[in-house]
């Protein structure tokens, strides 16, 4: 039985966690960071509530299987090259535009972001199949 | 228009599953158009072909950096062999769709067809080297999926098998013999090699002798005719294409294309005259001691290889016509009897030829086209065959040397072909009271339409031989590399060949009276000798071949994780730690190491010995967690951040992973014995003691960093990106990163199937 501190703490730790992944996967092209790590950031705060809680519960709040994010990160890590591709260039050729955004002013896009993006859901995935199958035989 | 009329046939291969489930049985109709369309888009080049006598010629960049271009080229030579392909391709489609119905696959079966008339077509248009081989290759994948497709029969598995290791293999030995080509020319286009520059260098022997490796295996020429008949295991609509009228022939092919740059020279003569007539009179001499009547027709096409390599190791001009014209009559014979074949297993349920009597009246048609073709096979007239084996005859007759024995091995394996036709076409449907284990029908029209229509056209042919046009004639200026017009007829007065043929068929239906009786005899003497035979030298390789492999599993992969790392380990020693001895004595600086530094090795070191001396898993897992928070920390020293971050996340999240198995993980009992840690430990300082160096001297040999400048002028000038971790990976190496990306799921769903196998066992 879990302590009632790490439950307690677990979502207000797990929203951080989930905030700093995101912003590690999209400053990461000009400061440390990057889809992978961004990947294990968030797959360490679903790990945290596999602690926290069961897994089940953890299942459901994931509301996507593992395998399923796995698919789907290498799919966008394709499209991301497929687009280059279209585009006229080469596959994975990395395209840039800058996209007016209120608030934030202009804002540099690019086929290398969705790659990472891809990487951030395939690592995610990857991580927590283990790491849910090992809470699977541990409970 | 070409092009992309054979692209269509691919792209039908690849939607021909979806296709036939959602059309049904009409689909089959509907591939038969692909092949006809490639027909048609050549067609229409046939009068610049023929008339102005320009070849078609065109070519993509395929591989600029090598000099590979996607060449393709139609000329007479490539003609013929396109129609024989794709118009007997769309027949024997038709067939397929009857003669498979009831198999559920069939879908599968059109795709692995289409594949293979889009490779071979490719094959004979292809101008380049490289495309050649390509398509070469694409033809022994494609027909190993098809001979296997009872892959539920260990006999099926084996003939595939026989088959792609044979012509695979020859197709390797090809590629060398190419790559030599290339080098000894400096082209790549088979249009541009200059003969004269190929036969006078050093290279030619090895140059001939690597690429009849690979002609010799696809046409199944002595000694590699075995995988010939074994290849029978597939379907017959397959053994009526591939193995008769289409791949086996791509060998023959060859030799015809390579004729004006290989060709000419007395080791060419030689070698392929001699392998040819070798192959010519084996062949015959098995077909006839055949009981089953696939492999009787198996061993005649291995006779007519023989023969079309003869004549083509002869080349003279009259024997390269001869050879143009046999090879059409041969693929249209050929083709319809194999297809009677089946029609006749597929109808009474054997192609046992002991068994089968008097059909005719029950299946009037199949029997009609069996007759034609067989009558073309013996070389009577007025068919085909006998205007092909006439111009044989005279070729051998005025052949440059060798005339006598080259003339008793044509009227000797000739005879023997006319007892096989008598076998094929005569006994299973006259003479007699109709016999077999199940009375059959007239087969329906796709069934008969094929052996149909190939008979019709060897009677056509034969009888107004000018209806062929100036096609021959146009393929043996395309062999010969000079003008070569060819007049064909039906009569041409008393001559010694006339004289021949007659000697021929009265041999043969003389044999065919001696030998009938002794049907099962003489299988029976086969079979004992042909064990003896290059089948045997096969079967030991093979086996062979799989104790090597056999033991070296054994021995590497033993199942034992320790043994694994030990295996990985000592390889990367010896690897990496040879060519670091070889550039003794080498200069180390040690100078710039600090105080961090050394503390921070200093707790890797105490946690490294704490983790091989606890007795406790959790100690351990604790100790590594130490190593790996002072390797980050060590990375936060040479400011790479990007790294220390990544290593902080993975060291949690492994902690995760130790706490959640630990208590699966069976107790330290005892630890290990001196005689296991003692050599461990010896191993693992030689590879530690290995890495450090290769460290050390990477550094001293490289003291700029070139790479890393590179990368940051380039970064954020191309990338867009002012971290350069990052930029490499999601921009410079991207195509390395989805690769790395794939491994990393690939791995993840191995580790669901172990533990979920785990899981389901209720470990």
């Amino acid at each position: 039985m879990p302590s009632v501190i790490l439950r307690a703490a677990t979502p207000v730790l797990m929203v951080l966690l989930i905030i700093v992944s995101i912003y590690a996967l999209l400053r990461g092209h000009h400061e440390p960071g990057g889809g992978f790590v961004g990947g294990l950031l968030i797959a360490s705060a679903f790990s945290l509530h596999v602690l926290a809680y069961d897994v089940p519960s953890t299942r459901r709040l994931l509301r996507i299987a593992p395998h399923q994010l796995m698919a789907l990160g290498l799919s966008i890590i394709l499209l991301s090259g497929v687009i280059g591709l279209v585009a006229g260039g080469s596959f994975l050729e990395g395209l840039w535009a800058t996209v007016p955004v209120p608030g934030l002013g202009e804002v540099a896009v690019g086929t290398p972001v969705l790659f990472d993006v891809g990487v951030y859901a395939a690592v995610m995935g990857m991580v927590l199949m283990i790491i849910l199958m090992a809470a699977e035989m541990h409970s | 228009m070409l092009a992309w009329a054979v692209l269509s046939v691919f792209f039908g291969a690849l939607l021909a599953p979806i296709l036939h489930r959602v059309l049904g049985r009409p689909a089959g109709w509907l591939f038969a158009a692909l092949p006809l369309g490639v027909l048609v888009s050549a067609a229409q080049l046939v009068p610049r072909l023929l008339v102005e006598g320009e070849a078609y010629h065109v070519s993509l960049p395929w591989v600029p950096s090598l000099g590979v271009e996607l060449a393709v080229t139609l000329d007479g030579l490539s003609l013929v062999f396109l129609a024989l392909i794709c118009g007997i391709g769309a027949l024997i489609v038709v067939y397929a769709s009857k003669y498979l119905q009831s198999d559920p696959r069939l879908g599968r079966f059109y795709a692995y067809l289409l594949l293979f008339v889009g490779s071979m077509a490719g094959l004979v248009l292809a101008d380049d080297v490289i495309v050649l081989f390509v398509c070469w290759e694409l033809t022994s994948v494609s027909s190993f999926l098809l001979i296997a497709w009872d892959h539920e029969r260990a006999a099926a598995r084996t003939g595939a098998l026989t088959a792609l290791l044979v012509t695979g293999g020859g197709g390797l030995a090809m590629l060398a013999g190419f790559v030599l080509l290339v080098l000894s020319t400096g082209e790549t286009q088979i249009s541009r090699f200059a003969g004269g520059a190929v036969r006078d260098s050093p290279l030619y022997l090895p140059i001939l002798l690597l690429v009849l490796a690979g002609a010799f295996t696809k046409s199944a020429q002595m000694p590699f005719s075995f995988w010939l008949p074994r290849a029978m295991e597939a379907p017959t609509p397959v053994s009526a294409y591939l193995h008769s009228a289409t791949m086996v022939k791509a060998g023959v092919y060859l030799l015809a294309r390579l004729h004006p740059t290989l060709g000419g020279t007395r080791e060419w003569y030689l070698v392929v005259t001699v392998v040819g007539a070798a192959t010519m009179v084996t062949g015959a001499v098995l077909a006839v001691t055949q009981k089953d009547l696939k492999r009787i027709l198996a061993y005649s096409t291995v006779s007519v290889l023989g023969l079309l390599t003869m004549l083509l190791g002869i080349g003279t001009r009259a024997a390269i016509s001869a050879a143009v014209v046999y090879l059409v009559a041969h693929s249209l014979y050929k083709g319809a009897l194999f297809m009677t074949a089946g029609t006749l297993d597929h109808e009474t349920g054997t192609r046992d030829v002991t068994r089968l009597r008097g059909l005719a009246r029950r299946m009037p048609i199949t029997a009609t086209a069996a007759v034609l073709a067989a009558i073309s096979s013996a070389g009577a007239p007025p068919l085909l065959g006998f205007l092909a084996k006439e111009l044989f005859y005279e070729a051998v007759l005025a052949s440059p040397s060798m005339v006598a024995i080259l003339l008793v091995a044509s009227v000797l394996s000739s005879a023997l072909l006319v007892v096989v036709s008598v076998m094929v076409a005569y006994r299973p449907f006259f003479g007699g009271v109709p016999a077999a284990p199940t009375l059959p029908h007239e087969a329906p029209l796709s069934l008969w339409l094929g052996p149909s229509a190939l008979a019709a056209s060897s009677l056509v042919f034969g009888l107004s031989p000018q209806w062929l046009g100036d096609l021959p004639g146009a393929a043996a200026t395309a062999i010969l590399g000079r003008p070569a017009p060819l007049e064909m007829k039906v009569w041409h007065g008393v001559t010694p060949v006339l004289g021949l043929s007659v000697a021929t068929l009265l041999v043969g239906v003389g044999l065919f009276r001696v030998l009938s009786g002794r049907q099962e005899r003489l299988f029976d003497a086969a079979t004992r000798l042909g064990a003896w035979g290059p089948t045997r030298v096969y079967d030991a390789a093979f086996a062979g071949l799989l104790r090597l492999a056999e033991w070296q599993t054994k021995r590497l992969q033993t199942g034992h994780l320790r043994h694994y790392l030990l295996v990985t380990v000592l390889t990367t020693v010896v690897l990496v730690g040879t060519p670091l001895l070889r550039s003794l004595p080498f200069s180390l600086s040690s100078s710039g190491i600090e105080l961090p530094e050394i503390a921070l090795a200093s707790v890797i070191l105490a946690a490294a010995v704490m983790a091989t001396r606890s007795s406790s898993r959790l100690a351990v897992v604790a100790a590594l967690g130490a190593i790996g928070v002072s390797v980050m920390l060590i990375y936060v020293i040479f400011s790479a951040l990007d790294l220390a971050l990544t290593q902080i996340m993975v060291e949690a999240l492994t902690v995760v992973i130790f706490v959640l198995v630990l208590h699966h993980l069976p107790r330290f009992v005892r630890r290990s014995p001196a005689r296991v840690w003692v050599p461990d430990a010896i191993v693992s300082v030689i590879f530690g003691a290995t890495v450090t160096l290769l460290i050390l001297m990477s550094s001293t040999l490289y003291p700029e960093p070139i790479l890393s400048e590179f990368f940051v002028a380039k970064g954020y000038a191309e990338a867009h990106g002012r971290n350069i971790v990052n930029v490499i990976l999601v921009d410079f190496r991207a195509m390395d990163t989805l690769g790395e990306a794939t491994v990393l799921c690939v791995a993840g769903i191995g580790v669901h199937a172990l533990l979920g196998t785990r899981m389901r066992k209720g470990a």
